[in-house]
Order: structure tokens, then sequence, then C-alpha cells
């Protein structure tokens, strides 16, 4: 399952701008909204749902090598944050569905850990 | 055939993609973008050519024609241009049994060229607006000096491309040999940033500055993981709680990389319960941003070797961490095997 797929499937808005998405397959999942956690959990390549949107998010999913970030509940990030993603490569989609939901519907996906 | 010399961009200076070395793909489309800027038309163009004066025999042309394989010639007086004469217009003069004229009776007058100093994005458009296969380049005197194809645009760009990629693996290769390069006793690498109290904006800046630089040493990619966790744990520790910021250090040695965080307070009460899971000082707001979980320290403590912490209240902190690196030297990577920490809490 590409990530094109997963944005298609879940109708996910995307933030930054626009890749092949199709080339990127995620590896897996991890959903915190506590950063530190993140940091310790997330791998290379993983999915991460948060409804955290401001910009520290970037940095986290940079160090980590995420395929991209899935912000819930319509969190915005600002204009800053989408910028910085976009200058370190950092993918950041848009649900206005509650984490729980769309992690769900990734396990469905195929999406493991 | 070279390019010009310019500033590297901050993307050349910091790695591709300006995080870390594996994203090439979006960055090699707007480096071709960026080329097509920087590259000018007397870089890629032939110097080289053929050419008729206005008052040769149209025979005589015919005859350069054939014996180069061409299809047409520019004309040229005082090295200026003067028209271009094409196959079409001697198969002209043939229907008139005119092939002893001079050239200048059948060339076009109206030729369109591109300057030598033109971007070669400039030629781009307008072979494209023109529908022509080739151009002929002028100097800033209006004198005659090449000819560009579009066949000449793609060698440029793919040599030029090619000496970005060499740069780069020089660049690598430089510094994953550093060590062995240098001969000393002892030879440590030392990287230090200045870590602003309250700056949020700035949050993961130095980490992933450090990561690009163990990446680029050739650290184990596991060991760069590590020290990232470590690193950027205490670059938001200095963010979030010292009084008027900090210095991020790390020192790396061929068996060991040495990371502090020191700052000038608040300093810390109770050095042991900071270590606990959950435990934290952070505000309500910090909190809602996804610090303050309480995990920091444990983290740092779970990805490095050696772990220090020295507080004085109203003085300041002192963090020092380190990983070790077993029987190898930075630069050599490590196979198969992980060392990852442990993710379950």
């Amino acid at each position: 399952m590409n990530l094109q797929q997963i944005i298609d499937q879940l109708n996910l808005t995307v933030l930054t701008e626009s890749r092949d998405f199709a080339s990127i397959t995620p590896t897996g999942g991890y959903s915190s909204d506590l950063l530190s956690c993140v940091m310790a959990g997330a791998k290379r390549g993983h999915i991460w749902t948060t409804l955290q949107a401001h910009l520290n998010i970037v940095a986290v999913a940079a160090l980590n090598d995420v395929a991209a970030i899935i912000i819930t509940e319509s969190a915005q990030p600002d204009v800053a944050a989408i910028a910085k993603a976009n200058q370190q490569g950092v993918i950041l989609l848009s649900t206005p569905r509650p984490t729980y939901e769309i992690n769900g519907e990734l396990w469905q996906l195929g999406i493991h850990k | 055939m070279c390019p010009p010399a310019r500033t590297p961009t901050e993307q050349e200076i910091h790695g591709r993609q300006g995080r870390t070395i594996t994203d090439h793909d979006a960055h090699e489309i707007n480096r071709v973008e960026e080329l097509s800027y920087d590259l000018k038309v007397r870089d890629v163009m032939t110097a080289a050519l053929k050419t008729a004066s206005p008052d040769m025999p149209l025979s005589r042309v015919l005859e350069i024609l054939r014996l180069n394989r061409i299809s047409g010639l520019l004309v040229v007086e005082n090295e200026q241009l003067v028209g271009v004469l094409s196959l079409e217009d001697i198969v002209r003069a043939l229907q008139k049994n005119e092939l002893t004229a001079p050239t200048s009776r059948y060339m076009t007058r109206d030729v369109v060229t591109v300057a030598s100093y033109d971007s070669i994005v400039k030629a781009i458009s307008t072979f494209t607006e023109k529908q022509l296969g080739r151009l002929p380049v002028i100097d800033e005197n209006h004198n005659l000096v090449g000819m560009i194809t579009k066949g000449d645009i793609t060698r440029g760009i793919l040599v030029a491309l090619q000496k970005d990629y060499k740069t780069e693996e020089v660049r690598r290769y430089r510094a994953s040999h550093l060590f062995e390069d240098i001969i000393s006793e002892r030879t440590t690498l030392v990287l230090r940033y200045t870590i602003k109290a309250g700056d949020f904006t700035q949050g993961g800046k130095a980490s992933s500055y450090i990561k690009r630089a163990l990446l680029r040493l050739g650290a184990d990619p596991q060991i760069t993981r590590r020290c990232c966790i470590a690193v950027y744990e205490a670059e938001m520790n200095l963010i979030i709680h010292s009084t008027n910021g900090g210095i991020l250090k790390l020192e790396v040695e061929p068996h060991r990389i040495s990371m502090s965080a020191t700052d000038e307070g608040p300093g810390i009460p109770d050095t042991e319960q900071v270590f606990e899971p959950g435990y934290s000082t952070a505000t309500e707001q910090v909190r809602e941003m996804g610090f303050g979980a309480g995990m920091g320290l444990v983290n740092m403590k779970r990805c490095v070797d050696e772990i220090k912490l020295e507080s004085t209240v109203g003085k300041g902190s002192r963090l020092v961490m380190r990983i070790f690196i077993p029987n190898q030297t930075v630069g050599v990577s490590r196979d198969g095997q992980t060392d990852e920490p442990s993710t379950d809490h």
C-alpha cells in the first residue's frame, strides 16, 4: 500500500507540496501526541498520526525520517510549519476524523507495525 | 563546457534536500531547474563553426554542406552574422539554375539568435517558441560565437549534474575518512550549538545538523539514531527549561560520541527524580504542544551508554552523555547489529 493509495482511500488533504506519493511505501505506523514518545517510538518510514499541528512536529518527523504525518481532527498547522515541512521534505496530511478512526483504517489497509 | 563559479546554495552546503541524504528525487528536479538558470548559453554551445561569406558562390556552399553532412550554414561578414543559408535555399537556386550566384542572393536575412550570456532557460524557450532545432549564438558585440542545439543543453545539464554528484561523493568520502586521514594521539571533532531559551521555532535544528554530520562521517545509522534522540531531548530541554538558553556540544571520536548540554539556570533541585518516567515540571502551555511528557531524560538514558547530570539550583545544569562505538571507528559501519533503544513505555 503506497502513500498515494492511502491518501485516496482515507480521503486525506495534502498540506505540503505535491510529490510522487506512489513511490513512498510506509513501513508501519505510530500514534502519539507526546513528542518524546514519538522520538522513541516512531521508526523510519512510519506514518505518524497525531492531533499536534505546531512547528515542532516537523523537526521530530525529519529526525525520525517518518514517511508522513497525518494530522487529525482538522488541526491546522500554521504557514511557518508548512513552509518548514516543505523545506525539510516532511509530508503533512490532514483529516477531520479522529486519530482512533484513522489508525483503524490504516490497520485495515495493511499498515501494521 | 564548465558551469561558471557560483555561491553554493543552502542545500548544497547542508546536504541534499536540506535534511538527510535520502531524498534525492525531488532535489534533482529542483537542481535541473536551477541549472537551467545557472548555466549560460556559452557554457554548453558548440564554438567552432563552418560559415559562409555573403559573396561565396552557392556551388561552394553546397560542397561544404555535402562534405560536412550538414543542412545549413550561417553567413558571416566581418564576424557579424548576416544571414543563414539552408539546403532549401539551394534548391530554390537550382530551380533557377543559379548555383553560381552569391550566397547573399538566396540567404535568409532575418535570423533568430540567442546571446552567449543568456541562461539556457532562454534558449529553451526560444526553441519552443520558434519551433527551431538550433540557434546561432552571438556575443555582446553581435559577433557570431557559436551554435546551440537542444542536444547541447541536455549534455550541458548532464555534465553539470555529474559534477555535482562527484562533489557530493568526494565530500562524503572525505568526511568518512576524516579520522583515518588525520593522525594525532587523540582526534576529536567538536560540534557546538547555542540554543536559545523559549525558541520553539528552532526546536530540533541543532539535532538535525548533528544527524547530518554523523551520517556524513559514516556513522552507523543505529548509533546516529540513538544520538539524535538524546541530543533532540537535550536541545528541547534547553529551549523549554533553561533561563537563558545554553550550549549543546557534541564531541566525535573514533571510539565514542560525547554529548553535553550546559545552561546557567535555573538548576534542578532533585537530579534523581527527573529520571523517573512521567515526572515533568513543564508548564501547561508547553504540554499542550506535546512536550513535558516526563520522558525526556528517560529517553536519553535509554539511548546512551553513560549519562551524568549535575545541577546546582541558581547556578545551572550540565548533562553529559556518552555513546561508545565498539571495535570500530566512525567511518566504518557495523553490519547486522541493532542496538535500537527499547521503546516500550
